[in-house]
């Protein structure tokens, strides 16, 4: 079944220059290995569309059931230079725990 | 164990953070964060206007407001509010709180040696692009080389009350006090690297507990009484993050792991002037209400260069905006941005960027934004760039025109033009670390 992303997860995001970072953390570790399958650098690059223009790289943080999405050319030319409202990408982890993600009642019920 | 506190953020946190720490509970030392990447270039304009200013001013009139209370509490202060003046900042406090001691950190402002650097071949590429520093040579405005924490340190051995520094990496302001009473050594990678975990924690004040926390956020306590972090550290490097009783907000191990993610890249690798951390051997353990046990930080050697933060003037822009209400609020503040571009073609104006935003349709997630159908009002944004400051000046005379010549129901225009402001964008480089030598001293 599809389900938000936000159901088992919450996150973070902040700002490097032109790049977002975007921390998403399983609320129960036993999801963790949902958010590897699921929430992939390719999928997360699809999700945003022409909103982030560069790469999406992603960092596993096992110890945490966290992963960290770095993404570039998002912020506008991010700092003082980006025209946007959230030109440090405050907002980005709220929009990216919208993305759905398929997952069985099985593997939610861990 | 010693009790660290942050209680600032970002110069323009809430004011009344660091005076609750002093009063409501016991700490050691107060650290306090004012340099954003760009605050390095206003306080440079402030320093070129006034050779006695360039140092984040609120800070001199908090240590007064405190100067008794540091004193009976024996609460030493560690700030890098010094800017780009801090001897300034120093004599500052000296003049209005004559019964503290203070030491100043120098030698993280490299601006006037940029072009001996450039001489010996250090080319200072920025990080992000790649390009030499020589392109942008004759607009740069400050440059700041990142100090770790030692000569921080150094300067609490001093007995100084209150440490000043100019630019630092943030999460070396905490470490310092950890240095200086631990007696931790260039080596101890792990040790230092703790250290820097428990300062990226708390170096976004109520950022770690409860403020901004995405984990059932409308549960957590009192957010107007939030109480700022403290560390309690331990000489082996484990340490405890709390906040005093009966303030508000909340720590669990859910809430620092948001902030142990935020603002960060490569997690096995986060560099600092000290060590590099390795994030992913961070272990988290709940122990009592708002505690939260941190141990297992590994760290590595720290790196041959330090980062260089350099701020330059990159052209002009301004943002204006315009309100329209429903019905079709939306299409009318879509054909009001159509005929403002329009304008600005027929006026022959080029622009680098123009950013048109939506606010009540997409102004924060753009084209992955959840649709909103019939908004009761939205507000039309738009942003231009670009090197000609007359351009950019006369769009911001391109909107108001519109509430009698555009769609019907425009509003919101009450504050009039808006303003044309330099855009001062931010060059990260690297330098090697022997060119930076860092110097401390007491301020009478």
């Amino acid at each position: 079944m599809k389900i938000p992303l936000s159901r088992i997860a919450h996150g973070r995001s902040g700002d490097k220059g032109d790049i977002c970072n975007v921390g998403i953390i399983a609320y129960d570790p036993r999801h963790y290995p949902l958010l590897i399958r699921e929430v992939t650098a390719e999928r997360v690059k699809t999700f945003f569309d022409e909103f982030v223009l560069g790469s999406v790289e992603r960092y596993e943080l096992p110890n945490l059931g966290a992963l960290n999405f770095l993404l570039y050319k998002a912020l506008d030319g991010g700092g003082t230079l980006s025209l946007r409202i959230d030109a440090q990408g405050k907002t980005m982890s709220a929009a990216l725990l919208a993305m759905e993600i398929d997952v069985s009642e099985a593997e939610l019920a861990g | 164990m010693i009790r660290i506190a942050n209680g600032q953020g970002f110069w323009g946190d809430w004011l009344e953070a660091p005076v609750r720490l002093v009063e409501q509970g016991p700490i050691d030392y107060l650290v306090l964060d004012y340099l954003a990447e760009v605050t390095m270039s206003i306080l440079q304009k402030q320093r070129k206007a006034d050779p006695q200013l360039g140092y984040a001013r609120d800070f001199p009139p908090l240590v007064a407001r405190l100067e008794r209370l540091l004193r009976e509490r024996n609460v030493k202060v560690i700030a890098n509010a010094g800017g780009v003046n801090p001897i300034a900042c120093a004599r500052e406090i000296r003049r209005i709180a004559p019964t503290l001691k203070v030491s100043v950190v120098l030698g993280d402002d490299v601006f006037a040696r940029l072009d001996d650097f450039l001489a010996a071949g250090h080319e200072m590429r920025n990080i992000d692009t790649g390009a030499p520093l020589s392109t942008i040579r004759e607009r740069i405005q400050s440059a700041n080389a990142y100090l770790g924490a030692f000569p921080l340190a150094e300067a609490l051995a001093t007995g100084a009350d209150i440490v000043v520094t100019g630019r630092c990496a943030d999460a070396a302001l905490s470490l310092a006090p950890m240095i200086h009473r631990f007696g931790w050594k260039a080596g101890e990678w792990n040790r230092l690297a703790s250290g820097i975990v428990a300062g990226h924690i708390v170096e976004c004040g109520a950022q770690t507990t409860g403020g901004n926390c995405q984990v059932d956020w409308q549960s957590i306590p009192d957010l107007a009484n939030i109480g700022y972090p403290i560390i309690e550290a331990e000489p082996d490097g484990t340490f405890t993050i709390t906040k005093h009783p009966g303030t508000g907000g909340r720590i669990t191990s859910d809430v620092i792991k948001e902030q142990l993610l935020y603002e960060v890249g490569d997690p096995k690798n986060y560099l600092t002037p000290d060590c590099a951390a390795d994030f992913t051997t961070i272990r988290l353990k709940d122990c009592g209400p708002d505690r939260v046990r941190v141990s297992g930080v590994e760290g590595r050697e720290r790196p041959e260069m330090l980062k260089l933060s350099i701020s330059y003037s990159d052209g002009w822009k301004s943002i204006g905006t315009l309100v329209y209400s429903a019905p079709e609020a939306f299409e009318k503040a879509q054909a009001a941005d159509r005929i403002v571009r329009q304008r600005l073609e027929q006026l022959g104006l080029r622009f680098d960027e123009i950013c048109t935003q939506f606010f009540g349709v997409n102004a924060c997630h753009g084209p992955i934004a959840v649709p909103n159908p019939s908004p009761p009002e939205v507000q039309l944004r738009i942003g231009v760039r670009g090197p000609d400051r007359n351009a950019v000046d006369r769009f911001t005379r391109e909107l108001i025109p519109l509430v009698l010549s555009g769609p019907p129901t425009g509003t919101g225009y009450g504050e009039g033009r808006p303003p044309v402001r330099e855009i001062v964008a931010y060059w990260p480089t690297l330098i090697p670390r022997e060119l930076i030598s860092a110097k401390v001293e007491v301020v009478e």
